[in-house]
């Protein structure tokens, strides 16, 4: 096996539109937990109701690129409020348990064949899911057609095009994350993680700060889940599970929660590790030293290394690589 | 009083307005077309079986195959086989005439009645129709519901035996474990193990099944949970390394035992004197067993020392501790018996509704939804909820389809936490 190949593919990975992805539903999971203290657990969700959305209404409604990007910021924004109702006033639990619910049971309704348009047609595609809807979006790329080669990977003009905006928007994200933090507005919401009873003595709406930030976070997330979807041409159900929300909690703390560059460090880390690790394990398969074990188990053992990794960073650096340990006292 | 018939219109209106989104499903009349055996020498060929549940051939079920100027149909055989030839490779449509299947069969989902096949592609096309049993018109509404409701309270029963475990534990530590529906699915692919891959008896395998599911509560309680309570892990972190671990957990479940939905080899065969109610033996057995458990439980709770221990615990452990009561060693019997009884569920849950390695996680948004409908924290609240959530899930079946049942739970969960977020039989100072 040749590691250093495996290295370099690996940092192939990096630059990607699906790490950047990722890296923007942290930034958004950052809002919610990191500054908020809301215990979001269907940050999937919020990212497949973006990328529904869009996909539903570039195909559906034949909408131009800014109307379907706005269509599925609104789904999510809807999305968010539906959820922070019933909630927001209640212990963080009650967040955490509606979120985790209300993710599972939009995969039911996105894989389910029941609900139709007039013609017939399922509107979410069912468990099939939706494809071909970026042509709006390809149509614009600037980048001249050919091959492209980036770290020893070989990459067409489409999905250098969907890396750049993809990146462009993490760092809008970012910047806009940084500059929120920062003012009034950001310092009552980590006011509100710190002591929600400190801040309300002093006439603030909490819940209302909450609600905002609940809001504001999922467009982060549904952004992210339209990139996902430009840059795979398909968008299909099974992919918005626990698994994705997870990945992105494993991101967002390995990163540290309560910074605005947490996230982004920890999507390089997390990916760059992620993609070395299936690497470094199909080669161990392939030269029989796993025992019995096939390539797909090699992928469930990955994520079974997530989920611990998930554990251990919360047990022993709830503040992550970067994070400072005065900011991540969880309440609760 | 007013709430619950508010609570009970909302329901209602949801139903309705489902039911209006689904429309009728529409049937084609039924042709007196004679349908000739197909033509072995045209090139072109779209095949199938029809199998009743994939388990039972149906016999003279005609298949239609439009398009391109063909009008062809077909009937199937003794096995269920049928095969329809044409001679030019074009966009087909095949269809299945729901006349000619017998009472009570049908196709679910509905709209999979009618397939595209591209004979452009290929030269063979397959076409899988799937059929069950759907809801028959001839059979009455009371005797559906009555039908529906009795299942209800089967899975009531058993989502009750569940989420106790995640109520005490939440009443005695104030945690929220997220992990606790793959317990569900160990037991059930360990009762799988033992019955279809040992061949042992199906009494020894789910008693050994339950007692291996009660220790892996212990062994989860005394190797993570016990440790980070010393730590003093605060509850949301704790929340989050519950998830953690439940992934884990349901990844290993799945490496062990393959990813495959498990037929645990209970009988399928309806017991006729409960009709209009279809149930099997087996599920009758089950209920009786989860019925007593939960009676047990009751009477754990209410008439032993370590019972009212228990509840002293949930209700203010610091209170508990100075008067004598060991809190640790509570918390210890506690993980026991939610492991216990969610052994027992999970073998129940598999034997009824078959399983696979995710069946626990998938659950997980019914037994959430009953603990905080009934409370979080108290468990006879929480039986109250399991039945409820039981009932709504099964009887939504009659007015939604079949795969979005799950869905009426979330809408419990939410329109509880609107109106009474405390539950059925919660105290309000558990909000926090």
């Amino acid at each position: 096996m040749d590691l250093i190949v495996a290295l370099q593919s690996s940092f192939g990975e990096l630059i990607t539109a699906g790490t950047a992805a990722f890296v923007l539903c942290a930034i958004g999971l950052a809002i919610h937990f990191g500054f908020t203290g809301l215990l979001n657990f269907g940050q999937a969700a919020f990212a497949a109701v973006g990328a529904y959305g869009y996909a539903i209404a570039a195909l559906d409604f034949k909408a131009p690129l800014v109307l379907s990007v706005l269509f599925g910021l609104l789904c999510a924004v809807i999305f968010a409020v539906l959820l922070g109702i019933p909630t927001l006033r209640l212990r963080a639990d009650y967040l955490a348990i509606v979120t985790i619910a209300a993710a599972q049971v939009f995969k039911f309704v996105a894989t389910s064949s029941a609900i139709t348009d007039p013609s017939g047609n399922v509107i979410t595609g069912g468990a099939e899911g939706l494809s071909e809807f970026g042509g709006t979006f390809y149509s614009l790329n600037p980048v001249p057609a050919g091959e492209y080669q980036v770290f020893g990977n070989s990459l067409t003009q489409d999905q250098i095009w969907v890396d750049i905006v993809g990146w462009l928007l993490v760092v809008v994200c970012a910047l806009l994350t940084y500059f929120l933090t920062r003012s009034p507005w950001g310092r009552a919401l980590k006011g509100i993680r710190e002591d929600e009873d400190a801040v309300r003595s002093l006439g603030k709406n909490v819940y209302l700060y909450k609600m905002q930030a609940l809001i504001l976070g999922g467009c982060m997330a549904a952004l992210g889940g339209m990139v996902f979807v430009i840059n795979s041409q398909t968008v299909q159900p099974t992919v918005w599970g626990t698994n994705f929300t997870f990945t992105i909690w494993t991101v967002l703390l390995l990163g540290g929660a309560t910074t605005v560059l947490g996230p982004i460090a920890g999507g390089v880390v997390f990916f760059t590790l992620f993609a070395f690790i299936q690497k470094v394990l199909e080669g161990l398969v392939a030269i029989h030293w796993m025992g019995s074990l096939t390539i797909p188990q090699v992928g469930q053992i990955r994520l079974i290394l997530v989920g611990l990794a998930l554990m251990l960073l919360v047990i022993f650096r709830p503040q992550g690589l970067f994070g400072n340990k005065k900011e991540t006292l969880f309440n609760g | 009083m007013t709430r619950l018939r508010s609570l009970a219109g909302l329901l209602l209106l949801l139903g309705t307005v489902f039911a209006t989104l689904l429309g009728g499903t529409a049937a084609s009349p039924a042709q007196a077309a004679t349908c000739a055996a197909a033509d072995p020498t045209l090139p072109y060929i779209v095949e199938g079986t029809l199998l009743n549940n994939g388990e039972t051939p149906l016999k003279g079920v005609q298949v239609n195959l439009t398009g391109n100027g063909v009008d062809a149909c077909v009937l199937s055989d003794e096995n269920g086989y049928f095969m329809l030839t044409v001679a030019k490779p074009a966009k087909y449509t095949v269809s299945i005439e729901t006349s000619t299947l017998p009472a009570g069969v049908g196709v679910d989902p509905a709209d999979q009645a009618s397939q595209a096949v591209d004979l452009t592609v290929t030269s063979d096309q397959g076409v899988i129709f799937p059929l069950g049993k759907v809801a028959d018109t001839s059979v009455s509404i009371w005797a559906q519901l009555a039908d529906r409701l009795f299942n209800g309270l089967n899975m009531g029963l058993l989502l009750a035996l569940a989420s106790i475990g995640i109520s005490l534990i939440f009443g005695t530590t104030g945690f929220s474990n997220f992990a606790h529906g793959d317990m569900v699915s160990l037991g059930a692919m360990l009762t799988w193990f033992m019955t279809q891959i040992l061949g042992w008896p199906i009494l020894a395998a789910g008693a050994v099944a339950i007692v291996a599911v009660g220790a892996s509560a212990y062994l989860q309680d005394a190797a993570i949970w016990r440790p980070l309570r010393r730590r003093r892990l605060g509850l949301n972190q704790m929340m989050i390394v519950s998830i953690g671990f439940s992934i884990v957990f349901r990844y290993l479940i799945l490496i062990f035992f393959g990813g495959e939905t498990k037929d645990l080899g209970s009988s399928t065969e309806p017991v006729a004197w409960m009709a209009p109610i279809t149930t099997t033996s087996t599920s009758l057995i089950g209920m009786g067993i989860s019925a007593v458990a939960l009676a047990g439980v009751a009477l754990f709770l209410t008439k032993t020392r370590i019972g009212k221990a228990t509840r002293a615990v949930s209700d203010n452990s610091s209170l508990a501790a100075s008067t004598g009561i060991d809190v640790e060693r509570i918390i210890r019997i506690v993980w026991i018996l939610a492991g216990l009884l969610t052994g027992i569920a999970g073998v129940l849950w598999g034997l009824r509704y078959q399983a696979n390695w995710s069946t626990g996680f998938d659950i997980l948004l019914l037994l959430f939804a009953a603990t905080t409908l009934g409370g979080l924290g108290t468990s006879l609240g929480t039986a109250v909820g399991a039945i409820i959530i039981g009932l709504v899930v099964e009887t939504s079946a009659l007015v939604i389809p079949t795969d979005l049942t799950y869905a009426s739970a979330l809408f419990i969960l939410i329109l509880v936490l609107l109106v009474r977020p405390q539950g059925i039989l919660g105290k309000k100072q558990r909000l926090g």
